[in-house]
């Protein structure tokens, strides 16, 4: 079954979801990264609570002039505007008030979204205009999912996509340095709002499939796991896309595969797991590349201090450190060292007095910032460096 | 380098023969709520030459250059660069923000940064092309960081950053460039490499304009200061200028003796 879903075969319906989820899944997490690299995350949500009202008024104004309430373009250009007036809030308040930015979100988000809340009951009470559904804009509903409105999250999705490419360089530019941007002469607010104009369009486009409470999900999971595999920011773009597309794809074949399966949570749990799956496995960044990279940086630690400990007849008392030794055959399993450990200890010992005597010494200031107690000196001067240090040492040192 | 420079930048062909002031300051006001930072600050800054901008914290050092840019808005006064508006002279400015400003975790290469320096050559959506990683590297090379820069920004130490910062500003290809504390922070050998860069742009007839915080080091690094505090103190050549009694106007008894021995 879900392997049928995974393939597409699930009928009519579900194909157009599937791939509807997909593109807006691309588009949402390419979007998302600027949002999230400009410490942005949470206007985004701000913005999706804010189409509310404008779905409840937009239903009224159709009805009202005699059209269908339903009309889905209709319903998205009226949250979108009414997006649009909530971000407009959130911005006036952060930049005309002493109100900090989160409070400016807070405040917007719950009074749009609870203002929406009372439209829509009064839409519920309203007589004319086949109203049920609406509520379905809070999680999304792919159910009844048409032909347009996959049209619509394509055409939507795509060129979001566009102007993200446009705008890279100075969404970049402005959310790693807003005042080398501005010096530069980019107008950074401008900037920032078209930024967050783009997350307010992937929100719209958005709402039909995942739902404006958990839109804010698949603008910003992708880009947070996506930062965990890459250091560049065209990489995190388009590891975000493609998370964001798989977590579309994949969340809403799942959701296909039985009825009681909601599409919009499933797609974000998809992303979740992928985040998941980044902050533990992803090298470098991950949560178990930096466990490795400790333990082994203790284990270098516990050799060399103990290869000191030898070399200047110190008993050695913990037990990591014996252990270590013996495996690496510095010491015999009676305690006693061995010809290696010798060596290597009176080696160690000598690079360790290298590294004091170098750092007592202003003319190598710039490789004594590279002492980590660990690093072997050949490795950051040349040997004609150390040999002239080696004459500062004193003979009894060097033997 | 001198060549080069001019080249790169198409807009005009005189390079260092311009004698209007770089940067003209006329009755600049800017507050941070009721509270002025600046007050009616004059200044007129020489062209070709090396400017310190001191005065005690809070004194509106910072401010002045980001006003001076445009990062923040004045509520009175005009900006002026070479004889035109500041944004007609947009391309001949560069800047070097407070190292603090910006997030060093940010996924983004050192060759990136200074390629933010070429930002108004390449426009939207012009492609790096290998002239402009050309011109990235050799600005690399001038602060000696040519090393890094496939260096993810995080890995690097505070002056290694700050050398960064100078050379997407080197990137920018300016007549005028504007630092903010270039020597906070780093370490000697930074410091050293940052002034011999500073003093060749000179030697090229740029201009540089720096709000610096050691007074001892005034002297041997700068030519001219401008003092303030909050409005313009002084302002001129190094040995009128950089004395006790401008010193103590600016500083009150803040100033420790052993500097103003400095000032001598």
């Amino acid at each position: 079954m879900l392997w049928q879903a995974l393939t597409l075969q699930l009928g009519y319906n579900a194909t157009l979801v599937t791939i509807g989820a997909a593109l807006l899944g691309i588009a949402a997490g390419a979007t998302g990264t600027f949002l999230f690299l400009g410490k942005r995350a949470l206007v985004s949500d701000a913005i999706s609570h804010a189409t509310l009202p404008g779905v409840g008024l937009a239903f009224m104004t159709m009805v009202a002039l005699g059209g269908d309430g339903r009309s889905l373009p209709g319903l998205l250009l009226g949250s979108a505007v009414s997006a649009a007036v909530g971000l407009l809030c959130v911005s006036w308040l952060t930049r005309r008030t002493r109100l900090a930015e989160d409070a400016a979100i807070g405040a917007v988000l719950s009074v749009f979204f609870g203002f929406g809340i009372v439209l829509l009951t009064i839409v519920q009470s309203m007589t004319a205009g086949r109203q049920a559904g609406l509520e379905s804009f809070l999680l999304g509903s792919t159910a009844g999912m048409l032909w347009n409105d996959a049209v619509v999250i394509a055409i939507g999705g795509a060129a979001v996509l566009a102007l993200v490419l446009v705008l890279r360089r100075p969404m970049s530019m402005v959310a790693f340095d807003p005042e080398f941007a501005a010096g530069s002469g980019m107008n950074v607010r401008q900037i920032e709002l078209a930024m967050m104009g783009l997350a307010l369009a992937i929100t719209v486009v958005g709402l039909k499939i995942v739902g404006l409470i958990l839109i804010v999900a698949l603008l910003i999971i992708p880009a947070v796991a996506a930062r965990f595999w890459t250091n560049r920011v065209g990489h995190v773009v388009l590891i975000a896309g493609a998370m964001g597309g798989l977590a579309g794809y994949t969340g809403a074949a799942i959701s296909a595969t039985a009825p009681a399966l909601p599409t919009g949570p499933i797609i974000v749990l998809v992303a979740f797991v992928l985040f998941v799956l980044s902050l533990f496995a992803a090298p470098g960044r991950g949560v178990l590349a930096a466990v490795v990279r400790h333990l082994k940086f203790q284990r270098r630690v516990h050799l060399r201090q103990g290869l000191l400990a030898l070399a200047q007849g110190q008993p050695i008392y913990e037990r990591l450190t014996l252990r270590l030794m013996r495996r690496a055959g510095y010491v015999r399993p009676d305690g006693v060292a061995t010809d290696e450990g010798r060596g290597q200890a009176s080696k160690a010992l000598l690079d360790e007095r290298r590294w004091q005597l170098l750092r007592s010494d202003p003319d190598y200031e710039t490789a004594a910032a590279r002492y980590d107690g660990l690093t072997p000196l050949e490795r950051v001067l040349t040997t004609d460096q150390i040999t002239e240090l080696d004459r500062n040492l004193g003979p009894e040192a060097v033997t | 380098m001198h060549l080069e420079l001019a080249t790169q930048d198409g807009h005009r062909k005189d390079v260092g023969k311009d004698t209007r002031s770089p940067l003209e300051i006329r009755g600049l006001t800017v507050s941070y709520g009721e509270k002025p930072a600046l007050f009616s600050v004059d200044a007129t800054f020489e062209p070709g030459a090396m400017t310190a901008i001191i005065g005690p914290n809070g004194a509106g050092k910072s401010t002045l250059l980001k006003a001076a840019l445009g990062i923040v808005k004045p509520v009175s006064g005009r900006i002026r660069s070479y004889g035109k508006s500041l944004s007609a002279q947009r391309h001949r400015i560069a800047y070097v923000p407070q190292r603090a400003s910006v997030d060093w975790d940010f996924p983004t290469r050192v060759l990136d940064v200074v390629l933010m320096g070429l930002y108004r050559q390449l426009g939207l959506l012009g492609r790096v092309r290998p002239k402009h990683l050309e011109i990235a590297m050799s600005c690399l090379a001038r602060v000696g960081m040519e090393g890094f820069a496939d260096r993810q920004i995080g890995q690097l130490s505070g002056g290694q950053q700050q050398r960064v910062f100078l050379a997407r500003a080197l990137a920018q290809g300016a007549d005028l460039y504007l630092l903010d504390e270039p020597f906070a922070g780093v370490d000697a050998a930074t410091e050293k490499a940052i002034i011999a860069v500073l003093k060749a742009l000179k030697e090229q007839g740029k201009t540089v304009i720096a709000v610096h915080h050691d007074l001892a080091t005034v002297p041997d690094y700068f030519d001219r200061v401008f003092i303030i505090n909050t409005s313009r103190v002084a302002e001129g050549p190094v040995a009128e200028a950089f004395v006790p009694e401008y010193l103590q106007e600016a500083y009150g008894g803040r100033l420790a003796t052993a500097q103003m021995g400095a000032a001598g």
